[in-house]
């Protein structure tokens, strides 16, 4: 689904990522861990087409087609999904209304028609119980005055609305305490499926215990530096990153 | 996601929907002002003594007054005797008595404008949304008029309302808006053509909100309405007012007063939504809007509110104000205003707070894109006898591009120490992560704006009529079309 080969990026003429290599196949779920600065969010972002990065080399191939060449909304219709480490604010825009724009905008480009707000609304309020959200979430601004967990249990909601082939979940489970970390993993466990490829950044394997991936990959200076199993994510726990560069 | 440059240049390139001239023979007076011009004008309007003469006086004093120079706007100055004060479609010398007698030229042009009036009337029980519809400076088609005086509600063009009620107008004419009171208001007061005059009389609620829309036509031609609403006690009416304005390459001055009067109890909300031409893209054309809307609190527990979402104009010089004479009385301003290209505006209002307990509540939200300049200039004044009055003002500035300006001019005077004010003023620019954040979920870049921006603007459009709030997004969006190349 997925293919990046040799993947150069600077941000503000800093090299960040330097020579990264990556498959990734439809039904996989893959984690990826490393230490603070590793790279870790300029890949996700660079995959769903932020402009404040410059990739300087490399190539990134989603479905067969030159990602880099697409605006992000046009991933975004592609199916290129990214759960935010950050999740934005934006007052006065309504969160459905919001959702449902971004919706429509890729039926639209599919060829399909256009949900109307009753059909929506069903769609909506079956993908909330995923992730246990509350109605009234709904219909507030756009992450504004959620908390740090709301913020993030919005995120997978929103995964669940535009069922994504491509998820990127940036750092997901941070800030999420014991529950919400339960409620969340289980709402991503329920949008496994062989179609999809989920790609998790996280730097705790405590995520790891309750989504099991196919593949972890340990991403520091600037490259992937180990593959394994969730083994892997185990031995990083207890040896720490160190360990890898160490062994590098 | 286009940088700030992008966004600015995209910005630029934004067309007026609304500009096409109707082709109507004009009665037009040529260009120039002096006493024989008002005599003509008030001739033609077939205006009582008194009449005339209130507007000679104006003018009179007129003379001897300057134009403002103290709003942070800069135009060419006008040549007041380059312009015709007077422009009239051509008609039958008795006004049309249904639309069927209207010019057929001019029902198009409104349905061009969305302003369909025969479906106005066809759906009067299930909007019901009364038009007096102003083509340049006479009313040319009123409706849904027995149903407003059934109510006992008068709704009528002001030249009408000067020979049929001229006791009212006499009493409230110039009462809340003098003739002395500025520039532009004295020379409303001298040459206004027509405009509408409102009376709701005591105990009653309108049936229906009301509406006019004006819409200049003719080149070279100022425009000068005049409207005058009245609630009696206990009263209550909404007021819609919108307009728009075909292209043009001259600047067109447009010099309009209103003056609204709420007796004890009574309320009254009035909004606009107003998409005069702004000018092209170097500022060339637009139309000067020097306006004085004001409105007198003057019973007890009296409340009124201004809603405004102003897109057009080269240059706005607008305060929409409330006096708030009455004890308890409540005056509210809500304003979003857009600027782009080279537009111009320096708006806001006025609270003069003068009765015991009296509250006001300003949340005025403007966007700049472009070369773009505004100013939000607001005065709460607190009268010594303003025993325990509150003043709530919340003043935020959206900036799309490097190349604009918002700014911000508060003017305080507190004369009693049991006044309470509070003021938020906020500047931010449209966020890059913000329209990432929308693209990524599958906006276009310039839907992206379009949300955001109208989520800015939400706490003011939510005050609107549903009908109105609806024009407002879609003027907006108009407004920042072309965002994206």
């Amino acid at each position: 689904m997925l293919v990046i080969k040799d993947l150069h990026v600077s941000v503000g003429g800093k090299e960040i990522l330097k020579g990264l290599n990556l498959t990734i196949n439809a039904g996989e779920v893959h984690a990826i861990m490393g230490p603070n600065g590793a790279g870790k969010s300029t890949l996700s972002n660079v995959i769903a087409g932020h402009d404040g990065y410059e990739v300087t080399s490399g190539s990134l191939t989603y479905k067969g087609e030159d990602l880099l060449a697409m605006k992000p909304e046009e991933r975004a219709w592609a199916g290129v999904f990214l759960a935010f480490q950050y999740p934005v604010e934006i007052p006065g825009v309504n969160n459905t209304y919001l959702l449902k724009a971004g919706v429509n905008a890729k039926r639209k480009h599919q060829g399909l028609t256009e949900l109307d707000a009753f059909d929506f609304m069903s769609v909506v309020k079956e993908k909330a119980k995923l992730v246990e959200l509350d109605a009234s979430f709904l219909s507030r601004s756009v992450n504004e005055g959620f908390s740090g967990g709301e913020k993030k249990r919005n995120e997978i909601f929103q995964m669940a609305v535009l069922e994504p082939d491509l998820a990127l979940l940036d750092e997901t489970d941070s800030g999420l305490d014991i529950d919400a970390l339960r409620i969340v993993a289980g709402g991503i466990n329920k949008l496994r499926s062989p179609d999809r490829a989920i790609v998790m950044i996280t730097h705790y394997q405590r995520l790891l215990d309750y989504i099991e991936p196919d593949f972890v990959h340990v991403l520091a200076e600037g490259k992937i530096q180990k593959t394994g199993d969730k083994s892997l994510a185990l031995k990083l726990e207890e040896h720490g990153y160190d360990w890898v560069k160490e062994n590098l | 996601m286009a940088s700030n440059e992008e966004i600015q240049e995209q910005l630029g390139k934004r067309e007026y929907e609304a500009g096409f001239v109707t082709d109507i023979e004009s009665d037009t007076l040529p260009p120039g002002l002096n006493e024989d011009v008002i005599r003509h004008i008030s001739a033609i309007k077939q205006e009582p003594e008194w009449m005339l003469n209130w507007r000679l006086e104006a003018y009179r004093h007129w003379l001897t007054m300057k134009e403002p120079t103290w709003a942070a706007v800069d135009y060419t100055p006008t040549d007041y005797q380059a312009i015709s004060y007077y422009s009239a479609p051509k008609s039958k010398d008795d006004g049309p008595e249904s639309l069927d007698e209207v010019d057929p030229k001019l029902l198009e042009t409104y349905e061009k404008l969305g302003i369909p009036l025969r479906e106005q009337e066809f759906l009067a029980g299930v909007t019901n949304v009364a038009v007096d519809a102003v083509f340049d400076s006479v009313s040319v088609a009123t409706t849904f008029k027995s149903k407003l005086t059934e109510a006992g509600v008068i709704f009528c063009p002001i030249s009408e309302a000067i020979r049929d009620y001229p006791e009212l107008v006499k009493q409230y004419l110039g009462s809340v808006v003098p003739q002395k009171d500025n520039f532009f208001a004295a020379l409303n007061c001298a040459v206004f053509t027509d405009g509408s005059f409102v009376y709701i009389p005591k105990g009653v609620r309108c049936p229906m909100e009301l509406s006019t829309y004006f819409r200049i036509n003719a080149l070279n031609t100022g425009q000068f309405e005049r409207t005058l609403i009245i609630a009696d006690e206990g009263a209550y009416v909404s007021y819609l007012e919108g307009c728009t304005a075909p292209m043009r390459d001259e600047n067109q001055l447009h010099a309009a007063v209103v003056e609204l009067v709420i007796l004890d109890d009574a309320e009254i909300k009035y909004a606009t939504v107003q998409n005069w031409y702004p000018g092209d893209e170097n500022g060339v054309g637009g139309i000067y809007n020097f306006v004085t809307k004001r409105a007198d609190c003057r019973g007890d527990r009296a409340k009124v509110s201004w809603t405004q979402v102003e897109t057009g104009s080269a240059i706005t010089w607008k305060y929409p104000s409330c006096i708030l004479q009455g004890d308890e009385s409540v005056g509210k301003f809500f304003s979003v205003a857009v600027t782009t290209n080279c537009q111009q505006a320096d708006t806001g209002t006025k609270m003069i707070h003068l009765g015991k307990n009296t509250k006001s509540t300003i949340i005025s939200k403007g966007i700049s894109a472009g070369r773009a300049q505004q100013s939000y200039r607001g005065l709460v004044r607190m009268g010594k006898n303003a025993e325990n009055a509150r003043n709530y003002t919340q003043c935020d500035s959206l900036l799309l591009g490097d190349a604009c300006g918002a700014h911000t001019f508060p003017y305080v005077e507190v004369k009693n120490a049991t006044a309470t004010l509070e003021h938020e003023a906020t500047t931010s620019k449209i966020g890059d992560e913000q329209l990432f954040y929308c693209q990524q979920r599958g906006l276009s870049e310039e839907d992206a704006v379009n949300m955001i921006v109208n989520g800015f603007c939400k706490d003011v459009f939510d005050e609107l009529p549903m009908e109105f709030a609806v024009e407002a997004n879609r003027l907006i969006e108009i407004s920042l079309e072309g965002s994206v190349g």
